[in-house]
C-alpha cells in the first residue's frame, strides 16, 4: 500500500479528514522549509504539498507569486525541492509529500529523470498545474514506472466529460479547486462545493481534497464536513510574509493556524 | 518528428497543421490549468463554427475593408533597393492599417467572435502597446468593456500607446510582478480570465498561447500573405524569391509566411531580436538561442535557464521582447522550411533611419529588424530577384524611444 493510501485509510478509521498544508519550497530558505515540514506534521498535518517555485506562476494569486519570487531569489530549483524531500524522509517515513508546480522545470529536467529522482527522494505524488490529461501520456508513463501518483485538479467549471477524463488517470487523490480564480482568491460557497463534490464522487473512488479560499479554522471545519481533506496554502504563506524578519515567529504562526484548523476539523467530524 | 529530408519534404507538401489537438509536430498543444479548460473548449467550438459561417466571414471581410482599410498595398522600395545594391525590396504595408500595425487583423476577428459568443468584457495583454491599442479600438467600436494588462516597465517606455488606449476607453492595468514586461502581462491576463470566465473573452495578440489561439490568430493574420501573393503576382508576374518578417511571438510573420509554405521557390526568413547580441545573453531570440519547453499554454522554443525558469529578455523593441515564440515557428524551424536569423538593436536602429530617410516611411522598431535583415539578404542576391518584407507597423510610437537613445529631448 502506498503512503497516500495508508494515510487516507488511517484517517478514515479514525473518522478524521486530511489536513493538507501547502508551502512554497525555499520560501524564505530551504532550511526553513525543512523545519517547517516537520513542525506542520506535529501541528496536525497529514499530507504536505510542497510548491515548486516557477518564474511564471500563471494560476497563482499574488501571495504565492511573491513566495515563488522569494524562493527563486534564494536559489531554489526543482533539484533543490527534491533534496528537501530527501532530507525530510531521513526522519519522517510516513507523511506523504506532494510536489505542486508548473511543467517547464520538469520538461527541462526530463520526465524520466525527474520521476526517478523524485521517487528516490520519497516524493509520493506530483500535481502539475498546467498539464491536462490530454497532454499527459508520456509524463504518466514515467510516473507509473516510479510509483508516483499523478494528482489532478478539478474545478467548478469542470463538466461531466472532464470529470470522467480526469478520474480515469488520477491517482492518490483529486484536488478540487473550490472557486473560480487563482489561489488565495475570493470566498467560497459551501453549497456549490457540496453539489459538485457529489457529482465528482459518482466517477471516482479516490479521496477528494478541497482547496483555494481556505482562510481560517471555521472554513476548514466546514469543508471537512463535505470533502476528504482540506488544503490550506495562501493563509500559511501570509504567516511567512507577516513575519519576514523572524523565521521562528513565522513558524509559530503557521503551527498555531494548523493546530486551530485540526481541532476545528476534528470537532466537526467526530461529533 | 521527421528527421530524413524526405519526411521533411512531405511535411511541407502536405502541410495541414495543427492537428485537432493543436499540435505542430511536438509543439503547440493545450497546456493550461483545469480551471481554464471549459473556456478553452467553448472558444474552440465557437472558432470552429464561425470560421465556416459565411455570415461571420462576410462581416469580417467588410470590416477589414471599410474599417481597417484593406487590402494594404505592396510598395516597391526602389531607392532602398538601389542604395542597398542587389535584390529588389518590396514592402507589404501593414503600417497603413487603421491603428498602424497588423495587430488589428486579429483583434477585429476575435472581437467579432467574442460578440457572437455573448461575451461583454474583453481582456488583452500588450507589450509595445500595439495589440492593446488594436484591442481597445475594436472594443470601443463594438461597445465592449476592455481591460488591458501591460508590464509596468513597458508602460514607461510606450507611454503614447498607453494614452491612446485610455482615450479609447480601456482600463490599462500595470503589471508589477516578475520582470514587468509582456510575459508577466500575459500571466496576469490569464489570471483575470480564470477569475471572470463567465463574461470575459481573452484576445491574445500573437500566435502563442493554448490551442486554438496559435491557429486562430494565424488564420486571422493570413490575410497578409493571401493578399501579398496575389499582389506580387500582379505586380511582378512571379512569387517573391524570399519573404522576411520580424518574429517576437510571430503573428505578422506567420500571417505572411503561411500562404507560401507549399511554394518551394520562396525562401522564408524570420528575424528575431538579438538585442545587444545573442552571445551577450541580452536578447529575445528563443529560436536562435533557446530550447523547447512549455510556457503560456504551449510547447515551443523558450529562453530559460538550466532549471527551466524563464529568463529576462532584452530588445530595443518592446514588441519583440518575449521569451517564447509561436509554436508553428518552432515547427517550421525544425523541418527546415523557414530559417530564423537575428538582428541587433543597433542594426535595427540603422534600418529605422535608412527607411525613413530614403523612402519617407518611418517603420516600427519591430519591423526595422525585418528591414535590416532584408538589406543584408538583398546584397547577396541578384538585381532581378525580389524580397518581400512585412512592414508590420509604423514607427510613430517609437520616436520617443529613438530620440532618447540618441540623446535628443522632445
Amino acid at each position: 500500500m502506498s503512503r497516500l493510501e495508508q494515510c487516507f485509510e488511517e484517517l478514515k478509521a479514525a473518522n478524521k479528514k486530511a489536513l493538507v498544508p501547502f508551502v512554497t519550497a525555499g520560501d524564505p530558505s530551504a532550511k526553513f522549509t525543512l523545519t517547517c515540514m516537520h513542525e506542520m506534521v506535529k501541528a496536525g498535518a497529514n499530507i504536505i504539498e510542497l510548491g515548486v517555485p516557477f518564474s511564471d506562476p500563471m494560476a497563482d494569486g499574488p501571495v504565492i507569486q511573491k513566495a515563488s519570487e522569494r524562493a527563486l531569489e534564494a536559489g531554489m530549483s526543482l533539484k533543490g525541492v527534491i533534496e528537501i524531500v530527501r532530507l525530510f524522509r531521513e526522519t519522517d517515513q510516513s507523511t506523504p509529500v506532494i510536489l505542486m508546480g508548473y511543467l517547464n522545470p520538469i520538461e527541462f529536467m526530463g520526465y524520466e529523470t525527474f520521476a526517478d529522482k523524485a521517487a528516490q527522494a520519497g516524493v509520493d505524488g506530483v500535481l502539475t498545474v498546467d498539464i491536462p490529461p490530454e497532454e499527459s501520456a508520456d509524463l504518466l508513463k514515467a510516473y507509473d514506472k516510479h510509483d508516483i501518483a499523478p494528482i489532478f485538479l478539478l474545478s467548478p467549471t469542470s463538466n461531466e466529460t472532464r470529470i470522467k477524463k480526469i478520474a480515469a488517470v488520477a491517482k492518490g487523490y483529486i484536488y478540487y479547486v473550490s472557486l473560480k480564480g487563482v489561489t488565495g482568491a475570493g470566498h467560497l460557497e459551501l453549497n456549490d462545493v457540496q453539489t459538485k463534490l457529489t457529482q465528482i464522487k459518482q466517477h471516482t473512488s479516490l479521496p477528494v481534497v478541497i482547496g483555494f479560499g481556505v482562510k481560517n479554522a471555521e472554513i476548514a471545519a466546514n469543508i471537512a464536513k463535505i470533502g476528504d481533506g482540506v488544503v490550506v496554502g495562501s493563509a500559511l504563506i501570509n504567516c511567512i510574509t507577516h513575519h519576514s524578519d523572524d523565521e521562528e515567529q513565522a513558524q509559530q504562526a503557521i503551527s498555531t493556524m494548523l493546530s486551530e484548523m485540526r481541532t476545528a476539523m476534528d470537532a466537526t467530524t467526530q461529533q | 518528428m521527421p528527421t530524413s529530408n524526405q519526411s521533411k519534404q512531405s511535411a511541407v507538401k502536405n502541410y495541414d497543421l495543427p492537428d485537432e489537438n493543436g499540435h505542430f509536430g511536438p509543439y503547440g498543444g493545450l497546456f493550461v490549468a483545469e480551471t481554464l479548460m471549459e473556456s478553452i473548449e467553448e472558444l474552440n467550438a465557437a472558432y470552429a463554427k464561425y470560421m465556416q459561417d459565411p455570415e461571420f466571414l462576410a462581416e469580417l471581410d467588410a470590416d477589414l475593408q471599410d474599417y481597417v482599410g484593406r487590402p494594404s498595398p505592396i510598395y516597391h522600395a526602389e531607392r532602398l533597393s538601389r542604395e542597398t545594391g542587389g535584390a529588389q525590396i518590396y514592402l507589404k504595408r501593414e503600417d497603413l492599417n487603421h491603428t498602424g500595425a497588423h495587430k488589428i487583423n486579429n483583434t477585429i476577428g476575435q472581437a467579432l467572435l467574442a460578440k457572437r459568443m455573448g461575451k461583454t468584457r474583453i481582456i488583452a495583454e500588450t507589450g509595445a502597446g500595439q495589440h492593446g491599442v488594436a484591442t481597445a479600438t475594436v472594443a470601443a467600436r463594438l461597445g465592449l468593456e476592455c481591460v488591458v494588462y501591460m508590464g509596468a516597465e513597458d508602460i514607461q517606455r510606450q507611454s503614447p500607446n498607453v494614452y491612446r488606449m485610455r482615450l479609447l476607453g480601456a482600463t490599462v492595468v500595470p503589471v508589477t510582478s516578475g520582470s514587468q514586461t509582456l510575459k508577466d502581462a500575459l500571466n496576469e491576463a490569464l489570471r483575470d480570465w480564470v477569475t471572470n470566465i463567465d463574461n470575459t473573452y481573452y484576445i491574445i495578440g500573437t500566435v502563442a498561447g493554448p490551442h486554438p489561439y496559435p491557429a486562430m490568430v494565424r488564420d486571422f493574420q493570413t490575410i497578409i500573405g493571401r493578399e501579398a501573393r496575389e499582389q506580387m503576382l500582379a505586380k511582378t508576374g512571379a512569387l517573391p524569391d524570399a519573404l522576411v518578417a520580424c518574429v517576437g511571438g510571430g503573428s505578422n510573420a506567420i500571417g505572411l509566411f503561411h500562404p507560401f509554405i507549399g511554394d518551394d521557390g520562396v525562401a522564408i526568413y524570420g528575424v528575431e531580436a538579438a538585442g545587444l547580441g545573442v552571445e551577450t545573453g541580452k536578447h529575445s531570440a528563443p529560436l536562435c538561442a533557446g530550447k523547447p519547453g512549455v510556457l503560456h499554454g504551449n510547447r515551443t522554443y523558450l529562453m530559460a535557464d538550466e532549471n527551466g525558469e524563464i529568463i529576462e529578455t532584452h530588445s530595443i523593441s518592446a514588441g519583440l521582447d518575449y521569451p517564447g515564440v509561436g509554436p508553428e515557428h518552432s515547427w517550421l524551424k525544425d523541418i527546415g522550411r523557414a530559417e530564423y536569423v537575428n538582428i541587433k538593436d543597433d542594426e535595427a536602429l540603422a534600418a529605422f533611419h535608412q527607411l525613413t530617410r530614403v523612402e519617407g516611411i518611418i517603420p516600427a522598431l519591430e519591423s526595422s529588424h525585418a528591414v535590416a535583415y532584408a538589406t543584408k539578404l538583398a546584397k547577396t542576391m541578384d538585381k532581378d530577384k525580389a524580397i518581400l518584407v512585412c512592414l508590420s507597423g509604423r514607427g510613430d510610437k517609437d520616436i520617443f524611444t529613438v530620440a532618447k537613445i540618441e540623446g535628443i529631448e522632445l
